[in-house]
């Protein structure tokens, strides 16, 4: 649905001249990840292909590349001193935020563009939307609001909201190439890719891809046995629980 | 050796882990308990969230609480009616306690519930157990004999019925509030009860000595099974994976602590529960007045799309 309306959205777009073109690639489109998975590292390759309308004083590209993992309600709480002991008192939901987040660039964001290109265009975390519930409105608040901040900075303590200006590397004045490092724990889904171009500060066009993060095994049958039928994984844990109590009573039987 | 723990979200060492079941295990067996309220705790210092946690050791418990339960049986210490009977009252309790749970849960309050009532739970009983052993040991030094038992109120209910096995003539309702009581605290705190079962039995209910453990094993073993099935329909909050490792290293450890308890005096262990049970509640206790290294906490409501 949403690659449809992409793709409507670029069809729309396709009547304008574009001077520049972007060809991307990400090193593997398809991440499994097995029980022993301890993070590994995807690379993205792309070259920006030029025409005859482009520019002939444009040399010089900036690229900023946003990785947007799978969608997520999260809430955030905070603990204030109630009597005496610290306790979960104000809270605010976070609606449909990315449970992965990365931002690269080829240097420091403040230096690519504007600050209101930058803010359009949601470029750094600090002006990545993170849409929060406040009582009845859908909004998002200014970047160093408590609880925006304590939840961007909770994420990239567990490595799944990153942002690196100088991760993006251009081997020759067109082609680039940026890692972009997927932890341990990553959430499992489909993961968005937007590489975006810039020359002398002004947006002038992106590209998307995807990947996709799944995990194979033992373990991920479980946990989607626990979660699609609750009741037949309630009842081998407890059958489990039985046979290992049997056991023991059999093995270490004093006759 | 690491394994990831598919519920609990987390790679863990799998000795660590079983060493840890041992260790409880070896406790649990020693003072003839399902040593939920130790491995609960433990489950939570390693990194594992207190609903998972919880929801996992129910599971555990009644896995130790089912070998001991086969072990008694045997010995005919075991008494059916009372069993029961409690049972009535420990199923109904298990069910108000997970549907609590799944509340506190939505509400964001349940890992303060489950600390509070630790801290509140624990030392209460931690601190009657050791000042009783206390006085029954300063007794058995003076050579005095130990106070002879009375009926008390409770003896004065209506709805009596006799309990062969026990041989005790005693009203059902209270053995039904105590099933609903501890099946309600073992669903919400993770813990199997019986080392307050077993005292209550004894000084409320009178009943002997005899059938008391074996038929409060019979009590954990259905509401513990119970409960691990309410969690892993309700909330999902079930590891398996880590149960089952927990289960391995309970059982054998409380073979080991159930002879080393053997050689040990009765008001000395009692002495030694109550100071363990007493230690795990002031930990709690220290953990919620001191300021968090972290005021904010992020939970995830489920992936979409």
């Amino acid at each position: 649905m949403r690659a449809l309306a992409a793709a409507l959205f670029f069809l729309l777009l396709g009547g304008s001249a574009r001077a520049e073109r972007l060809i991307v690639s990400v090193s593997n489109h398809r991440v499994t990840v097995t029980p022993n998975y301890s993070g590994e590292e995807l690379v993205l390759f792309g070259s920006v292909e030029k025409d005859a309308a482009t520019p002939a004083d444009r040399t010089a590209y900036d690229l900023v590349v946003t990785v947007m993992g799978p969608r997520a309600d999260m809430v955030t709480r905070r603990k204030e001193r109630t009597f005496g002991i610290w306790i979960n008192t104000d809270y605010r939901q976070f609606l449909q935020v990315p449970s992965y987040l990365a931002l690269f660039a080829n240097r420091p964001f403040d230096r690519i563009t504007s600050p209101e290109i930058a803010r359009r265009q949601q470029i750094g975390l600090n002006n990545v939307l993170l849409t929060q519930r406040v009582g009845g409105d859908y909004a998002d608040v200014v970047p160093n609001d408590a609880f925006r901040s304590a939840f961007i900075r909770l994420r990239t303590q567990r490595g799944l909201y990153r942002e690196d200006a100088s991760a993006v590397t251009f081997l020759t004045p067109t082609l680039f190439r940026t890692g972009i490092p997927l932890p341990a724990e990553v959430p499992i889904g489909t993961y968005e890719v937007e590489i975006k171009l810039f020359a002398n500060g002004a947006f002038i066009g992106k590209t998307e891809t995807a990947f996709e993060i799944v995990k194979v095994g033992f373990e991920q049958f479980v946990a989607n046995t626990a979660r699609q039928n609750g009741l037949v994984y309630g009842l081998v844990t407890a059958a489990m629980a039985l046979m290992t109590g049997w056991m023991a009573s059999i093995v270490f039987r004093k006759d | 050796m690491q394994l990831y723990l598919p519920i609990a979200d987390l790679p863990v060492n799998v000795f660590l882990v079983l060493a840890m079941g041992a260790a409880v295990g070896f406790v649990s067996g020693m003072f003839g308990i399902g040593g939920g309220f130790l491995m609960t705790p433990l489950l939570i210092f390693i990194g594992i969230t207190p609903a998972v946690a919880v929801a996992s050791v129910a599971s555990h418990i009644a896995a130790s609480s089912f070998s001991g339960a086969l072990t008694y049986w045997r010995r005919r210490a075991i008494d059916p009616a009372l069993a029961s009977v409690l049972l009535c009252g420990g199923v109904t309790g298990t069910a108000l306690g997970v549907w609590t749970f799944t509340q506190l849960r939505a509400l964001g309050q349940l890992d303060l519930m489950i600390a509070l009532s630790y801290v509140v739970l624990l030392t209460t009983v931690g601190s009657l157990m050791f000042s009783e052993g206390l006085r029954a040991l300063m007794r058995t030094r003076r050579g005095a004999v130990p106070p002879r038992r009375t009926h008390n109120w409770i003896h004065g209910l209506p709805l009596k019925m006799r309990f062969k096995r026990s041989k005790i003539y005693l009203s059902v309702i209270p053995v039904v509030i105590i099933g609903i009581v501890i099946g309600f605290i073992g669903a919400v705190m993770g813990i199997g009860g019986g080392f307050i079962l077993v005292p209550i039995m004894i000084y409320i209910l009178r009943v002997p000595t005899s059938t008391v453990v074996g038929t409060s094993m019979v009590l954990t073993l259905v509401t513990m099974l119970f409960a691990t099935m309410l969690h892993a329909v309700t909330n999902h909050l079930v590891d398996a994976v880590l149960a089952l490792i927990l289960m391995v290293g309970g059982v054998t450890g409380a073979q080991f602590g159930a002879r080393a308890g053997q050689k040990i005096r009765g008001e000395q262990l009692r002495l030694l529960l109550g100071l363990l049970i007493l230690s795990v509640g002031v930990r709690f206790a220290v953990e919620l007045v001191i300021r968090p290294e972290d005021l904010f906490t992020i939970r995830e409501l489920g992936v979409s799309g």
